[in-house]
């Protein structure tokens, strides 16, 4: 267990700092913190001129709380995927540790990361918009954002998983970080997207987080959007599960047809 | 001149095709703005207000064309480098700048997709209404703000000669030019220093005049400061390419990623 925990804890930090070393303040802050910003600011502003009778607060709290996935959907797609890049992906295997601890562990500063965008886009949000929550609401809020960027980084698991042997990962990452602007209620009512469309977007990740997160800003107590919580980290963890399967069912069979750092 | 022209146009014509076989730039240049332009059109039925979705299909290809054109150009001289290619084009006889513009245009004009792309989607999906109020007007204003696109990719490239960090340059400034271009919504909304800001940038001008062309208003005054800020972005370029490119080759940085 102890061996488990240190895969899990050291190894995700060290493999983020070797994976993520150009990583820059100079590349951080335009994309990590600036693009947030100025995507909740078009939508905000987006929103206002179409006169769909929500306030700022849709708005904010929807795109603040899926920029996480900037950092979840891309980062862990990387964090998992980069190793074949990289060609670390051999070397990594062959090691007796622990899969789960492995493949968990990538996920630990990737989520760390997501809260830190995500709280950056609430702050932005307070300050340069109508959107002006009370102080009472925020350790719901925080924990609400936590729920879902878990279940973002456990998405982006899955994604980084088929990453293994797909080569065009990243394009994935990318078709999937918009597509969950499209589906996930983010600027759009679940009750104003088709039918086909919404019963899609309860299968993804951030629609609930969303949804309760909303709720909670609008003065909701925890209590009362207790379900939504648990459909979020239920998806989350049903994301993690499927992802971790890919991962060993892609892993023996890449090992088999000797495919493994194929490019 | 008449090499130069043939070198430019060659140069587009590969370059498009290279680009249009790239599945990364069709995603950003059809299905990301088809993706921008469906949740515009929703916000936009939301408000009960159908008769701007002609508005919103426009607003978003140009949304789709600025994305190819950022991304495009910013990475142009980036990619360059990474492949080794970089000193090997600077030292070609051919003016620089006119090996670069093809590069940059190609950008915008593979982000021309969007553009049919969003029309295309609206009418199918949407039921936009395809009525342009000039419809020749609108034949020549897309290709002028293209053009203008690409002069301003051209910009960007040739400032980011010096900038290793280009690609997290060009991830903040996608969000920003949308915003304050007005491509879904009106400057008007801004606060009021954004307009100056605006005015320098081509897809204001751009998108004016091909929301004039389609929908009612003047025309020709915006895309002839379309045109207008095009040549000064390509003159700036050309000044701004010479400088940096002397810098780059005195400190030895050229081929450094």
């Amino acid at each position: 267990m102890k061996t488990w925990l240190r895969i899990f804890f050291v190894g995700s930090a060290i493999s983020y700092r070797a994976l993520f070393n150009w990583i820059s303040p100079y590349m951080y802050i335009p994309t990590m913190l600036g693009s947030p910003l100025f995507q909740i600011l078009f939508f905000t502003y987006l929103g206002r001129y179409a006169h769909t009778g929500h306030g700022d607060a849709f708005f904010v709290v929807g795109n603040a709380v899926q920029v996480c996935g900037m950092s979840s959907v891309y980062g862990m797609t990387m964090s998992v995927a980069n190793e074949r890049q990289f060609s670390t992906l051999g070397p990594l295997l062959a090691s007796p540790g622990s899969r789960s601890a492995i493949f968990l562990g990538r996920g630990l500063p990737v989520l760390a990361n997501g809260l830190v965008v995500s709280g950056f886009g609430f702050v932005v949000g307070r300050l340069l918009t109508n959107f002006h929550p009370a102080l009472r609401v925020v350790p719901a809020l925080a924990l609400i954002v936590l729920a879902t960027t878990a279940s973002c980084t456990a998405f982006g698991m899955l994604l980084g998983s088929i990453g293994l042997r797909g080569k065009d990962f990243f394009f994935a990452a990318n078709l999937a970080y918009y597509l969950l602007l499209l589906f996930c209620g983010v600027n759009i009512p679940l009750s104003v997207l088709p039918d086909w469309m919404a019963a899609i977007g309860r299968c993804l990740p951030l629609t609930h987080g969303i949804m309760a997160a909303r709720e909670i800003a609008g003065g909701a107590r925890l209590g009362d959007v207790s379900g939504l919580l648990w459909t979020e980290l239920g998806i989350a963890v049903a994301y993690a599960a499927v992802g971790y399967v890919f991962f060993r069912v892609l892993e023996i069979s890449s090992r088999r047809s000797a495919v493994l750092d194929s490019l | 001149m008449r090499k130069y022209a043939h070198m430019v146009w060659m140069g587009l014509v590969f370059r498009t095709r290279e680009l249009s076989t790239s599945r990364w730039f069709m995603l950003g240049a059809v299905i990301q703005p088809v993706i921008f332009a469906t949740i515009a059109f929703y916000l936009f039925r939301a408000g009960g207000e159908p008769g701007t979705l002609l508005y919103a299909a426009l607003g978003a290809g140009m949304m789709g064309i600025w994305s190819s054109t950022l991304f495009g150009s910013g990475g142009a001289l980036q990619w360059n480098r990474w492949q080794g290619t970089l000193e090997l084009l600077i030292a070609a006889p051919a003016p620089f700048i006119l090996v670069l513009l093809p590069l940059t245009l190609a950008t915008s004009v593979t982000g021309a997709y969007a553009l049919a792309a969003t029309v295309f989607w609206g009418r199918l999906f949407f039921g936009v209404p395809l009525h342009f109020v000039h419809p020749a007007a609108f034949v020549l204003a897309v290709p002028v703000a293209v053009i203008a696109l690409g002069l301003m990719g051209l910009l960007m490239g040739s400032s980011f000669i010096l900038y290793r960090n280009a690609n997290a340059l060009s991830n903040l400034l996608e969000y920003p030019v949308w915003v304050a271009t007005g491509l879904l919504f009106p400057v008007a909304l801004l606060p009021g220093w954004v307009g100056p800001i605006s005015w320098l940038l081509a897809p204001t001008w751009g998108i004016e005049a091909i929301r004039h062309a389609a929908l009612g208003g003047s025309v020709w005054f915006p895309l002839g400061i379309c045109a207008g800020v095009g040549l000064i972005y390509f003159a700036l370029a050309a000044a701004v390419l010479r400088v940096f490119e002397r810098a780059a080759r005195n400190r030895a940085t050229l081929s450094l990623s």
